[in-house]
């Protein structure tokens, strides 16, 4: 009698294991966890819990003064913290109302373009790594590495640079910083080449990420991607054309879109973004203008240090900067940039003080991991791996 | 004003002839208070109808000097085709946080108001799971509000006193 009862309530519910994916799991690249309900190798449902590395930036920049809001910009997306440096300046900048000499803007697309690179480069290897193929990730690292290299020749740090000021760069590019990049230019190209060979067409890996972890052009618009995420899925979104911003106008590039929105698509378009923004970079070489490499705004560009030491303006300037005590105009600022994975906004809100009233940081990742439950439900556990480094969520964005 | 803020102003006004209580062009781009008890259906009017069907973004602001407008909600809204934002503006008392939640019109809200839900404590009504986001399950206050200083309150070394203003 009990063996039958047993029988019926195994056929009436079945039986689900509820897997805990991460918070420290190797395969998810950070801080994520996921509950899983899974019905064999099928996930079922899926939990995500996010803020292990919450570390309060909002209300940090509260009580930071302008230029010290850099360094926390650095630490959201830290694949590619130049973007967020600059998006951050020229927030600044638009609420001053400064213009900024076109060699600046022309730098600054230089190095947000290879910051792009050094981003992407990090997403498509490690899609590749978690579908088995290492090779591929350490021949293109090197190539991340040499993109840090020109960042530590331009201003001496290379993860978290902290480069650029508020009203245009710190100093000109040193001659060694344009030799680097020339040497990039034209090595680069072979090697991305190498990689495209030896990953694209691979048979494994386009069984592995065709049609894996799919969502629909308008479902994304809904989930509010943005990013090679939304373009991957058809839409032609870009800040960098829509809002055009630090004389991304003057460049001729295309945006590249997919039709699926899968794992394959969003590695596509960002190959394809890498090609693209390998030709920005050498516009702006080509085209580079003469001229200053920052605005003539003494109350926020911080003068240079042999000034300070000599001369009684800088010495003042230096110090009413460094203390907050400039007068900045009051009022409500949006701007946003294309970052690495998507548009990342700054809503600034000034009441004239030392610091920012209310700084809020319009995060893609944040924006767009609220839909990965949904992509992942349906799949296979090792697909939902692939999913989420192909989405390329970095948990320092994801938490601010 | 910029004829972006004159078109949404004469549909809301012709529409919901009480909801708009304030508007403006910011620096940026066109700004509209709306009503509490309107906040829905003018984000679903402008969502079907006047195609801003894009949340950029949202997110609480305090002012704790602002008496019945002590807590505002900032809602972004993009038309991509014409590429077109305006801002949206609700205004409440620190009694009456209660908002309506607007996951029903953009699924994007839902980790949106969690976050505005943690860090300012509003309640949005109808939210399918009102959860603190960022912070740990277990933080009895909403961290985001100007009464928790960051620093130590007995610091007074860099108070806007000492610089002049």
């Amino acid at each position: 009698m009990s063996i039958e009862k047993n029988n019926l309530s195994n056929l009436m519910e079945k039986d689900y294991t509820t897997l805990n994916l991460g918070p420290t799991h190797p395969a998810t690249h950070g801080i994520f966890q996921n509950v899983l309900t899974m019905d064999g190798e099928i996930i079922v449902k899926a939990v995500p819990t996010i803020g292990y590395i919450h570390r309060a930036f909002e209300k940090l920049a509260e009580r930071r003064t302008y230029s010290q809001v850099t360094p926390i910009t650095d630490r959201l997306n830290y694949c590619s913290s130049p973007i967020n440096n600059m998006g951050w300046h020229m927030t600044v900048e638009k609420l001053i109302q400064c213009d900024i000499p076109k060699r600046a803007e022309y730098m600054r697309v230089i190095i947000m373009e290879l910051s792009r690179i050094a981003d992407h480069i990090v997403c498509d290897t490690v899609i590749a790594v978690d579908t088995g193929a290492m090779t591929g990730f350490l021949y293109l690292f090197q190539w991340r590495e040499k993109i840090y290299e020109i960042f530590e020749e331009i201003c001496g740090a290379r993860l978290t640079t902290n480069i650029g000021r508020i009203g245009g760069m710190e100093r000109d590019f040193p001659e060694v910083a344009w030799k680097k990049i020339n040497a990039f230019l034209e090595e680069f190209p072979a090697a991305l080449r190498e990689f495209d060979k030896l990953v694209t067409r691979n048979r494994i890996f386009m069984d592995r990420t065709v049609n894996c972890g799919p969502i629909s052009g308008e479902r994304a618009l809904e989930y509010g991607f943005t990013g090679p995420n939304l373009r991957a899925a058809g839409v032609d979104y870009d800040v960098r054309v829509m809002n055009p911003y630090s004389s991304y106008q003057d460049f001729d590039f295309k945006i590249p879109v997919g039709t699926q929105g899968d794992t394959f698509d969003r590695y596509m378009v960002r190959m394809q973004e890498m090609w693209e923004s390998l030709s920005i970079v050498r516009q702006a070489c080509d085209k580079m203008p003469k001229g200053d490499f920052h605005a003539e705004v003494p109350d926020f560009y911080l003068p240079e240090k042999q000034d300070v030491y000599s001369k009684m303006e800088a010495l003042i300037y230096h110090f009413k900067i460094v203390m907050g005590e400039t007068e900045i105009p009051t009022g409500e600022i949006y701007h946003s940039v294309e970052g690495g994975n998507g548009e990342l906004g700054f809503y600034l809100i000034s009441d004239g003080g030392r610091t920012p009233y209310r700084l809020h940081f319009r995060r893609p990742c944040y924006i767009y991991y609220q839909a990965y439950s949904e992509m992942i439900e349906g799949g296979m556990l090792s697909d939902a791996i692939l999913t989420m480094s192909s989405m390329n969520v970095i948990a320092g964005e994801l938490d601010a | 004003m910029s004829e972006l803020h004159d078109k949404v102003l004469s549909q809301l006004q012709n529409q919901f002839p009480e909801a708009v209580t304030f508007s403006g062009d910011e620096r940026d781009f066109p700004v509209f208070h709306i009503e509490k008890k309107n906040l829905l259906e003018v984000l679903k009017f402008l969502k079907s109808e006047m195609g801003f069907q894009f949340l950029t973004t949202m997110c609480g602001i305090h002012y704790p000097d602002q008496g019945e407008n002590e807590f505002v909600l900032m809602y972004q809204l993009h038309c991509l085709p014409t590429n077109e934002r305006i801002r949206l503006k609700c205004m409440m008392s620190k009694a009456h946080l209660d908002v309506p939640s607007c996951t029903s019109i953009f699924p994007t809200a839902n980790w949106m108001e969690r976050e505005a839900f943690d860090f300012y404590g509003f309640r949005f009504t109808g939210h399918p799971d009102l959860r603190r986001i960022l912070n740990m399950d277990e933080m009895n206050y909403h961290p985001m509000r100007k009464e928790y200083a960051l620093e130590d309150a007995g610091r007074d070394d860099k108070e806007d006193k000492y610089f002049g203003r």
